[in-house]
C-alpha cells in the first residue's frame, strides 16, 4: 500500500513539473517574439515606400505601400538620391578583414614574446596594454585623429594599424592568458628538432592557440564592424563605413531616405545573423573569455 | 625558448616591434598628447599655447558650457546606475530561469543574445523609429522631452545587454554544483534560501564582473546616444561622451576645454575600474 502511494506521488510530481515546464516554454516563446520584433520591423519596413515608414513602423506593407526591391536598389546605387551603400559595405569589409588579420598575427606573436621573455620592457609593455583597456576613446580621439592624418593612416587599408594599436590591449591580454598556462616543453622539443623560434611559433604554438585565436577574432570583428566614432574621425571624408553611412542618413542629412536606410540595415544585419547561427558556440565562448578581462 | 628569443634582437624586431609601434601611434602618443593638450589653448595642431590649469578651472566658473558638462555628468551617472541595476536584475533572473530544465532554453538564450550583434548606431536608429512610432500616436516625439530620451536609451541598453550579461550569468550558474543546492535543501532550506544563501554567494564573481561591465558601458555610452536623441531636446539627454564630442567639434575655440573634460571623463572611468578591482580582490581574499 505504502509503496504504491510512493509511486503515485512520484508520478504526480513528474506530471506537475512537466506542466510548469510548458508554461515556461510558452512564456519565454512570447517574450522572445517581442525580443526579435525590432529586427522583423526593419525587415518588413524595407519593402514599404518611405512615406509609409515614419511614423507608421508598425504597419505591415500592403498593396498601397509595397514597393518591392526599390529601396534596396536605391540603397546600393551611387546616384543623387542613392546612399552609395555598396561602397560603404566594401569599405567596412576591407577595414574589418585587414584589421582583424593584422591584430591576430601581430598581437599573438607579441604575446608570445611577452610571456616567454620576462624582462622590464616586456613587463612595462604588458601593463601599458592593460592600462589602455580602461581608457575611454574620447580621451585620445582628438590627438589620434591628428596623428593619423599626418601619418596618412586615413584610408581603409592603413586604418588597420590604428586598430592594431588601439585594440592591442584586449587581444594581448587574452593571448598572454592562454600562453601563460601553456607549458614550454612542447616548444623546447620543437627547438631540439631544429626549429627556430619563428618556425616553432607558426607551426607548433599557433595551432595550439587556435581556440583563443577564434575567440579574439570574433570579439575584434564584432567591435570593428560596428565601430562608428573611430573610423568617422580617422578616415578621410571620401570613405564611409556602414555605421557612418547609417548615422549620416539617420541624422537627417540627405533628406532622410528611410526606405533606403531600412534596406541598408537589412543588408547589414542579415549576414551577421546568418553567421551568428552558424558560429554561435564560438561567439558565446569568445564573449565569455573576453568578459574575464579587467 | 625565452633565452633563444632574447639572444637575437632580430626576434624582438619581428615579434614585438610591429605591435609596439602601432600601440605607440594608436595609444601612447595620443594619450600623452591628450594630457598635454588639456593644459593648452589651441584651434588647430599648429598653434598650441600652454595655459596651465585654466581649462580645468573653467569647469567651475559657471557659464553654459560648464553647466552643460555638469548636467551631462548627472544625467550619465543616473543613467549608468539605473541601467546597471535594471540590466543585472533582469539578466540574472533570465539566466536563473534559462538554466532550468524546460524545452527551448538553448533557442531562447540564442535569441536573447542576438541584439549584441548590432552596433550602437543601428540599435539607436531602430529604437528611435519604434519609439517615435508609438509617441506619434499622441502627437509627441522622442526628442520633445528629456525623460523620453532617458527611457528610450534605457530600453535600447536593456535590449542590447540583457542577453550579453545573461550569457555570463549562465556560465556562472552552471558552475554551481547541484550537490550543494541539494545538500541545502536536505538541511531544510526553501528555494528562496537556496537562491540567496547558496547560489548568489557562489556566483558573486559573475555578479561583480557584470556590474562593472554595465556600469562602465553606461558611463561610456556614445553611439546609441548620438543615433537616438543626439542630446535633444536642448542638450538634456547629452551624455558625457557626447558632450565632450560636441565641445570638440560643435563649438568653436573650445578644444582645450574639451580635452580637459576628456581627461576628467577618463579619471571617472578609471576610478570605477580601480574600485571594481579592489572589491574583487577583497572578495577573493575572503
Amino acid at each position: 500500500m505504502e509503496s504504491t502511494n510512493n509511486v503515485k506521488s512520484a508520478e504526480q510530481i513528474k506530471v506537475k513539473r512537466k506542466a510548469s515546464d510548458y508554461v515556461f516554454t510558452i512564456v519565454f516563446s512570447i517574450i522572445c517574439l517581442f525580443w526579435i520584433y525590432p529586427l522583423f520591423m526593419v525587415l518588413y519596413n524595407s519593402f514599404k515606400k518611405k512615406a509609409a515608414i515614419i511614423p507608421y513602423p508598425f504597419d505591415l506593407p500592403n498593396e498601397e505601400t509595397f514597393v518591392g526591391g526599390d529601396n534596396f536598389v536605391q540603397a546600393v546605387s551611387n546616384s543623387a538620391t542613392g546612399l552609395g551603400f555598396f561602397n560603404a559595405l566594401l569599405t567596412s569589409l576591407i577595414v574589418t578583414v585587414l584589421s582583424v588579420a593584422l591584430i591576430l598575427v601581430c598581437t599573438s606573436m607579441c604575446a608570445y614574446y611577452v610571456t616567454r621573455v620576462k624582462t622590464w620592457y616586456t613587463a612595462i609593455f604588458y601593463y601599458l596594454c592593460l592600462f589602455s583597456m580602461i581608457v575611454p576613446f574620447q580621451m585620445i580621439m582628438y590627438p589620434l585623429s591628428i596623428i593619423t592624418d599626418r601619418l596618412k593612416l586615413n584610408n581603409p587599408v592603413n586604418i588597420s594599424i590604428v586598430y592594431l594599436g588601439f585594440g592591442a590591449g584586449t587581444a594581448l591580454f587574452m593571448f598572454t592568458n592562454f600562453l601563460k598556462a601553456l607549458p614550454a616543453d612542447i616548444e623546447e622539443a620543437a627547438m631540439i628538432d631544429g626549429c627556430g623560434p619563428v618556425k616553432t611559433f607558426f607551426y607548433v604554438v599557433m595551432p595550439i592557440m587556435k581556440p583563443t585565436i577564434i575567440s579574439v577574432g570574433i570579439l575584434e570583428t564584432m567591435w570593428i564592424w560596428n565601430d562608428f566614432l573611430l573610423p568617422s574621425l580617422v578616415l578621410a571624408k571620401e570613405y564611409k563605413t556602414v555605421p557612418i553611412i547609417i548615422q549620416y542618413f539617420n541624422a537627417g542629412r540627405g533628406q532622410s531616405e528611410w526606405g533606403a536606410i531600412m534596406a541598408s540595415m537589412v543588408i547589414t544585419i542579415t549576414p551577421i545573423v546568418i553567421l551568428y547561427f552558424c558560429m554561435q558556440k564560438h561567439i558565446i565562448k569568445g564573449v565569455l573569455s573576453g568578459a574575464v578581462k579587467g | 625558448m625565452g633565452k633563444t628569443l632574447r639572444k637575437n634582437p632580430l626576434y624582438l624586431l619581428l615579434f614585438m616591434i610591429p605591435t609596439v609601434a602601432a600601440f605607440v601611434v594608436g595609444f601612447v602618443y595620443p594619450f600623452g598628447m591628450g594630457i598635454y593638450l588639456s593644459f593648452c589653448k589651441f584651434k588647430s595642431p599648429k598653434h598650441i599655447d600652454f595655459i596651465g590649469f585654466k581649462n580645468y578651472l573653467k569647469l567651475f566658473e559657471g557659464g553654459t558650457n560648464s553647466e552643460r558638462f555638469l548636467q551631462s555628468f548627472w544625467f550619465t551617472a543616473l543613467f549608468a546606475i539605473v541601467s546597471t541595476i535594471a540590466i543585472n536584475v533582469l539578466a540574472f533572473t533570465v539566466a536563473v530561469l534559462l538554466t532550468k530544465n524546460f524545452g527551448g532554453t538553448n533557442l531562447f538564450r540564442t535569441i536573447f543574445f542576438m541584439p549584441n550583434l548590432l552596433g550602437g548606431v543601428l540599435l539607436g536608429t531602430i529604437w528611435k523609429i519604434l519609439i517615435n512610432g508609438i509617441l506619434s500616436v499622441f502627437k509627441d516625439s522622442l526628442t520633445n522631452r528629456g525623460i523620453y530620451g532617458f527611457i528610450g536609451l534605457l530600453i535600447v541598453l536593456l535590449w542590447q545587454q540583457i542577453g550579453y550579461m545573461m550569457i555570463i550569468y549562465v556560465a556562472g550558474l552552471q558552475g554551481v554544483s547541484d550537490d550543494l543546492k541539494e545538500a541545502a535543501r536536505i538541511d531544510g532550506a526553501n528555494s528562496k534560501q537556496v537562491l540567496f544563501k547558496v547560489t548568489i554567494p557562489l556566483v558573486m564573481p559573475s555578479i561583480s564582473m557584470c556590474t562593472f561591465l554595465t556600469l562602465t558601458n553606461g558611463f561610456k555610452l556614445f553611439d546609441q546616444n548620438i543615433a537616438m536623441t543626439a542630446g535633444l531636446p536642448n542638450h538634456e539627454t547629452e551624455m558625457l561622451a557626447l558632450n565632450i564630442y560636441n565641445t570638440f567639434y560643435g563649438t568653436r575655440g573650445q578644444m582645450g576645454f574639451a580635452q580637459a573634460k576628456a581627461v576628467i571623463f577618463f579619471l571617472i572611468v578609471g576610478l570605477i575600474a580601480i574600485l571594481q578591482l579592489k572589491i574583487t580582490q577583497s572578495k577573493e581574499a575572503d
